[in-house]
């Protein structure tokens, strides 16, 4: 394990930056987090999350695919893709380490989303234990530890200095590039503090939330359970549960002229919006209960049955914390799980 | 650059000729600008077409992979993507990637046994691919039935080579159908379902469906209640898609979704995934 005081965490970033672009989570002007690029005084937020998950960074809200140029009759197709540069994402909790698994089981299975793989291929992933817990969190209810969070390097911050612990190869790279500053250390620090976030985990009010009534093959039993009535009547589908969620990766392909040619973008989509499976002969989803259902049965049922039992869900908290009409799925949950 | 392909990047493909079909249908034949075929397909497989600026949507290709010249593609027009193409010329470019889906197991299920297709309006466009493939490799299957309806004759797709050529086929039936009694017209006037129940099939047979979800649901009960089980049953969906493989999430129905795991189903897999296609 490798130690550095947190006096020195501006002299880290300063080295990792030098040859890698560094995402870090940074206060916002509105008290929000938000990952972004680290420069020369920028200060790392001491807040427990971002609002937007750090999804962003490999499959971004809006990205240009291609372009083309047509003249007459005829068209160019221009591939405009590039190598992603090589970054470094900083503090990231368990949860969203662990939302980058689901995504890769979606853009990485066959055929590669190439513009995802090649920002995966070229970042380094720091993840930080979580310390002080809030009480929209539930990852331990998917099986994730915040106290030992994955990525590339796992790192715990007390009150006076981090630590990192390298799981990969690209982790020991990373380390060895900052081994300067760091220095050699035995774990007693880092085991007092994760002995103190179990306590705190387990008072949490999710705490007994469980998947027992989810997972693949559920479908028939809970398709027509009476919670996707009941708790659809409030949804206003707005779709911020899509795009605050770290796992949503549903998208749209849309064109843009520019009037020198067309670019052809991705960008977030959301099952909560109507227009989502609106096509020429209909509308299979026509009401907001059917499209409330999608996004939880997705979640819950066809992701873990298409992926080996692994839930859509990270028990980040953001839908929690976000939605303007207190909806979310730990409610769903609850709901179908029958009350405690 | 040295980035692995990716399917989301079409090739271009050129219009070779347009046939007009119907007062709403037309049939494209699409190639390369090199003058080959875009991709190898195989019956039942699908296409993502577009026009830069206007959109692109997911087509099946109508004719059957034993074309190797060309490709074709019967398309109504319904939308955006449609109409634009109804009004392209010979010469125009558009963008072409796939093939999409899974196609129809002609090689192995349907080897060897009576096939009966069922169409109804531009439902035949899939379905087209399959009787072509089928007919080109005559001596692998048995009798071959097909019933197809339309609101009025002029709705009639591919009305020429039905009458010229699957008409005059050895062991090949076809059984036509129009909504409404029309001046002109000699055949059967009724709905596809009603008339599949009037023909009344014996059940020895491989059934294709493809037409309006309604026809779709009709004819198919009528098939269970001739004593036809679902598993002698296939059709071919369509919902909105964007990627094609499986990652937009747009197609997803229960655990599968349309563009990769159909859009080709046997019936009695379709009564595994919730109703909602």
């Amino acid at each position: 394990m490798r130690k550095l005081s947190l006096e020195n965490i501006n002299k880290l970033f300063a080295a990792v930056a030098e040859d890698k672009t560094l995402y870090l989570p940074v206060d916002q002007s509105d008290g929000s987090a938000k990952y972004s690029k680290w420069a020369e005084g920028t200060v790392w937020s001491n807040a427990l999350n971002t609002v937007r998950s750090p999804k962003d960074l490999f499959f971004p809200q809006t990205e240009d695919l291609m372009e083309f140029k047509t003249e007459g009759k005829n068209i160019e197709v221009i591939d405009i893709r590039k190598e992603s540069e090589d970054f470094v994402i900083f503090g990231v909790r368990a949860c969203d380490v662990k939302s980058f698994e689901v995504l890769d089981r979606v853009f990485l299975s066959e055929p590669v989303d190439s513009y995802y793989a090649s920002r995966r291929e070229h970042a380094v992933i720091v993840s930080l234990a979580c310390s002080r817990p809030s009480e929209t969190c539930f990852c331990t209810t998917f099986g994730i530890d915040a106290i030992n969070p994955e990525g590339d390097v796992s790192a715990w911050k007390t009150a006076t200095d981090i630590y990192f612990k390298a799981n990969t190869e690209k982790g020991e790279e990373f380390l060895a590039s900052i081994e300067a500053l760091t220095e050699e250390s035995d774990d007693t620090a880092v085991n007092e503090q994760k002995a103190k976030t179990a306590d705190i985990m387990k008072k949490l009010p999710l705490a007994d939330l469980t998947t027992d009534s989810f997972g693949g093959g559920k479908t028939e039993e809970l398709w027509n359970n009476p919670v996707w009535d009941e708790f659809s009547q409030t949804c206003l589908g707005c779709g911020t549960c899509t795009f605050v969620c770290p796992t949503c990766q549903c998208y749209d392909i849309k064109d843009f002229d520019t009037g020198n040619g067309v670019i052809r973008y991705r960008c977030w989509d959301s099952c909560m919006y109507s227009e989502f499976t609106r096509m020429a002969h209909g509308n299979n989803r026509l009401t907001q209960k059917e499209r409330f259902r999608q996004r939880f049965m997705h979640k819950l049922v066809y992701y873990p049955e298409n992926n080996g039992g692994l839930f859509s869900c990270v028990g980040c908290g953001r839908c929690l914390s976000k939605c303007p009409i207190s909806m979310n799925i730990a409610k769903v949950m609850r709901k179908i799980g029958g009350d405690k | 650059m040295n980035m692995r392909e990716d399917t989301l990047i079409p090739k271009v493909g050129v219009i070779t000729d347009v046939r007009i079909d119907t007062p709403d249908i037309k049939t494209f034949r699409v190639v390369t600008p090199d003058g080959k075929k875009a991709f190898d397909h195989r019956p039942g497989q699908c296409a993502m077409l577009s026009i830069p600026g206007v959109g692109e949507a997911m087509f099946s290709i109508t004719s059957s992979p034993t074309n190797t010249e060309y490709m074709e593609f019967s398309i109504k027009k319904c939308g955006c993507v449609t109409e634009w193409l109804h009004q392209a010329e010979v010469g125009q470019q558009l963008t072409i990637r796939g093939p999409y889906g899974n196609p129809f197991p002609v090689d192995d299920v349907f080897a060897g046994k009576n096939m009966l297709f069922i169409a109804g309006g531009v439902g035949l466009a899939p379905l087209r691919s399959v009787i072509n493939y089928c007919r080109h490799y005559r001596d692998r299957y048995g009798d071959i039935d097909i019933v197809y309806g339309s609101r009025s004759k002029d709705d009639l797709l591919d009305y020429k080579e039905i009458i010229e050529e699957w008409s005059n086929d050895a062991g090949v039936k076809v059984h036509l159908t129009i909504d409404n009694p029309q001046e002109g017209w000699n055949g059967h006037v009724g709905f596809v379902p009603n008339y599949v129940k009037e023909l009344n099939f014996d059940t020895n047979k491989t059934a294709v469906l493809c037409g309006p979800p309604i026809m779709i649901k009709f004819t198919l009960e009528g098939l269970c209640s001739m004593g036809f089980d679902k598993t002698q049953i296939y059709t071919t969906l369509e919902l909105r898609m964007k990627c094609g493989v499986g990652k937009c999430g747009r197609c997803n129905v229960g655990s599968k979704y349309v563009c990769k795991d159909g859009p080709v189903f046997r019936c009695d897999e379709l009564d595994e995934l919730p109703d909602e296609y």
